[in-house]
């Protein structure tokens, strides 16, 4: 009953339609050969109580979000009344598991950016070139075979690329640099990039293939060649899409963690040795979640102050790069 | 002045056209290293774990020695986890998918709600981790049990959920509505019996491939603590759990001889099952997808 009256009144207001009480000659209902109806003061309730619940079906996703912050918040706002958040921001030394405590997480975010550099320079051009080569290059065929190809790789899971950095690419890097060490941040950047790479591809190909037809042409009527038409063209005209498939290369980089936890090891250092291993915030969170941490201690707070820092550097990467799709995209009839 | 440019211009036509045949050959070379990598992978991984994969493997609990290590715990785990998931999430999705789509003002609120599914689609799978800990683990007080587990993966995978069903709904051209709002059916009527018959297949579709998702994630389930050594069946949603792809990162990480070997047969285990989730729903979206015309 109670419920019933909620949901009624919830109903209404989302939509903006008062209660119906309009039908005055179905509420006694002559139980003859219409029985089968629902009286329709019933569905007129029954339809806004469903109303209701798709409606906080769509709300689940705002509590989410209001979850993440709180959890999140809470626990961080708790670690910043014993570690000043200046210390945080700022220090380069960062040792919550050990004896003499010091909490800069400046080494975590130094590793998290030097991987996620690498995963870049290996998916922004090797994905770009294959975003030109399937829509400007590649006959409609091999298009549809390549495309699942390149899904396929999107699809394996990254606990997968992480046994691969380790277990192939690592002792191959070895074999080149015999000082490389065994966990390290070159390997775990490198098929990272392998990962993002579908990614940056599918993105570039979508804003590469809007480019209307007649651009193509106009440049070709002017005698430029297919290169020059797809390097001096193309690409310029779609740079917004590209810049914004880059900047969400960099925030899935900056947020993968099953990589770099297996194969770019767990030393937070602030440097640029791509041989050595570094801890990035992903792979300090996995650290602190494998050993049983209690709750209400400092230790357990860092995971969600880790994790603050990092949910903010991806969200800011996100709102920008639809900001850039939406702010610069060219419309062309 | 216009002579002068004249007399500059050079054709270059051979050269150009070598920069060009050269610029189309680096596409393709870049295309193929993509998939090169994904052969080596797999190349990688079959060979160093496909001898791993046996009856025993598969039906026995993970052990100290690797010869009698299995996957047993990590199966069921995995199995239930899915399970669980697909209660949870698949009502929610499909749910706020039907209200984006047929129900929604066009109001802030709805706009807040559709930038907010988009904006979870891109968090770090590893930051819902700490929601789960946070939120159901401790708040919550359930543990590092299967149903915090599943709570936790079926926030991670709503916007794939939604997302697909939402295009699914699209599709559904409007002539099918109104076709039954004619017959007299209520806006659920139609919708329950004319839209979401229409949308099943892409509807389905997107679910399987975003439980595939699921079954592949293993840094959330690290987060909220589920364990890497389990050696019992779990037998109902509150119990502890492993998962495959935690089993396989437990054996990655331990140095001992013989351990690798058994993370490469987990994996070998894990892309089976995937490719079996995405073979069902190539197999749905053929057998259900209904076209309009």
């Amino acid at each position: 009953m109670v419920t019933k009256d909620l949901s009624r009144m919830l109903g209404a207001r989302l939509t903006g339609r008062r209660p119906a009480a309009q039908d005055v000659n179905t509420t006694s209902g002559a139980p003859d050969a219409h029985s089968q109806f629902v009286p329709r003061r019933r569905r007129a309730l029954i339809e806004r109580g469903i109303h209701a619940v798709l409606f906080l079906c769509a709300a689940v996703s705002i509590l989410t979000t209001a979850g993440i912050i709180f959890t999140l918040l809470g626990e961080t706002l708790a670690f910043f009344r014993d570690v000043p958040i200046i210390d945080f921001l700022t220090g380069t030394r960062w040792t919550p598991l050990f004896v003499s405590q010091s909490f800069g997480v400046l080494p975590l975010v130094n590793g998290t950016l030097v991987v996620a550099l690498v995963a870049v320079v290996v998916a922004v051009p090797i994905g770009l070139m294959s975003a030109i080569f399937l829509s400007e290059y590649a006959p409609a065929r091999v298009r549809a075979a390549i495309k699942p190809i390149l899904e396929v790789l999107a699809g394996i899971p990254t606990v997968v690329y992480g046994y691969f950095a380790l277990l192939f690419v690592t002792p191959i890097l070895r074999d080149i640099f015999p000082q490389t060490q065994v966990f390290n941040v070159l390997s775990a950047g490198i098929v990272m990039g392998f990962m993002i790479l579908p990614m940056m591809a599918s993105i570039s190909e979508d804003a590469l293939r809007v480019v209307p037809r007649s651009l193509r042409e106009g440049a070709f009527a002017l005698g430029a060649t297919k290169f020059q038409v797809t390097v001096r063209v193309v690409v310029p005209a779609a740079l917004s899409g590209i810049l914004a498939a880059i900047i969400l290369s960099v925030s899935r980089a900056i947020g993968e963690t099953m990589i770099v936890a297996i194969a770019a090891g767990l030393q937070p250092k602030v440097g640029f040795d791509l041989l050595s291993s570094m801890e990035t915030m992903t792979a300090y969170i996995v650290q602190v979640s494998l050993g049983d941490t209690p709750q209400d201690t400092i230790e357990y707070r860092t995971l969600f102050a880790v994790g603050t820092l990092l949910f903010l550097m991806t969200f800011v990467m996100n709102i920008l790069s639809d900001w850039i799709v939406r702010r610069y995209r060219e419309v062309y009839e | 002045m216009t002579q002068d440019a004249a007399s500059r211009w050079r054709p270059r036509v051979r050269e150009r056209n070598a920069i060009g045949r050269g610029f189309a050959a680096l596409t393709i070379v870049s295309t193929l290293l993509g998939i090169a990598v994904l052969v080596a992978l797999l190349v990688d991984v079959f060979g160093d774990g496909g001898s791993q994969v046996d009856g025993h493997f598969l039906t026995s609990y993970p052990s100290r020695f690797p010869e009698d290590a299995g996957l047993r715990s990590a199966l069921l785990g995995t199995l239930w986890l899915l399970v669980l998931t697909t209660i949870i999430a698949f009502p929610l999705g499909v749910g706020a998918a039907i209200y984006l789509e047929e129900y929604a003002p066009d109001t802030w609120l709805t706009r807040f709600i559709q930038l907010n599914i988009a904006n979870l689609a891109g968090v770090p799978s590893v930051v819902y981790g700490l929601l789960g800990l946070g939120l159901f683990v401790r708040w919550f007080a359930l543990g590092r049990s299967l149903l915090a587990g599943a709570m936790t993966m079926a926030l991670l995978i709503l916007p794939l959920i939604i997302v697909a069903s939402r295009e699914a709904i699209r599709a559904v051209p409007d002539s099918q509505r109104e076709a039954s709002y004619a017959l007299g059916a209520t806006k659920w009527q139609t919708v329950f019996r004319t839209v979401l018959p229409a949308a099943g297949g892409g509807i389905l579709t997107g679910t399987i491939l975003a439980l595939a998702r699921a079954i592949g994630e293993t840094a959330p389930l690290i987060t909220i603590g589920a364990l890497t050594y389990i050696a019992f069946d779990p037998t109902g949603p509150m119990d502890l759990f492993t998962v495959l792809p935690i089993q396989i990162f437990n054996w990655v990480s331990l140095p001992q001889e013989g351990f690798s070997e058994l993370a490469a047969g987990g994996i070998v285990i894990l892309l089976i099952v995937l490719l079996l989730a995405n073979s069902i729903a190539l197999f749905v979206r053929f057998r259900l997808q209904r076209r309009f015309d």
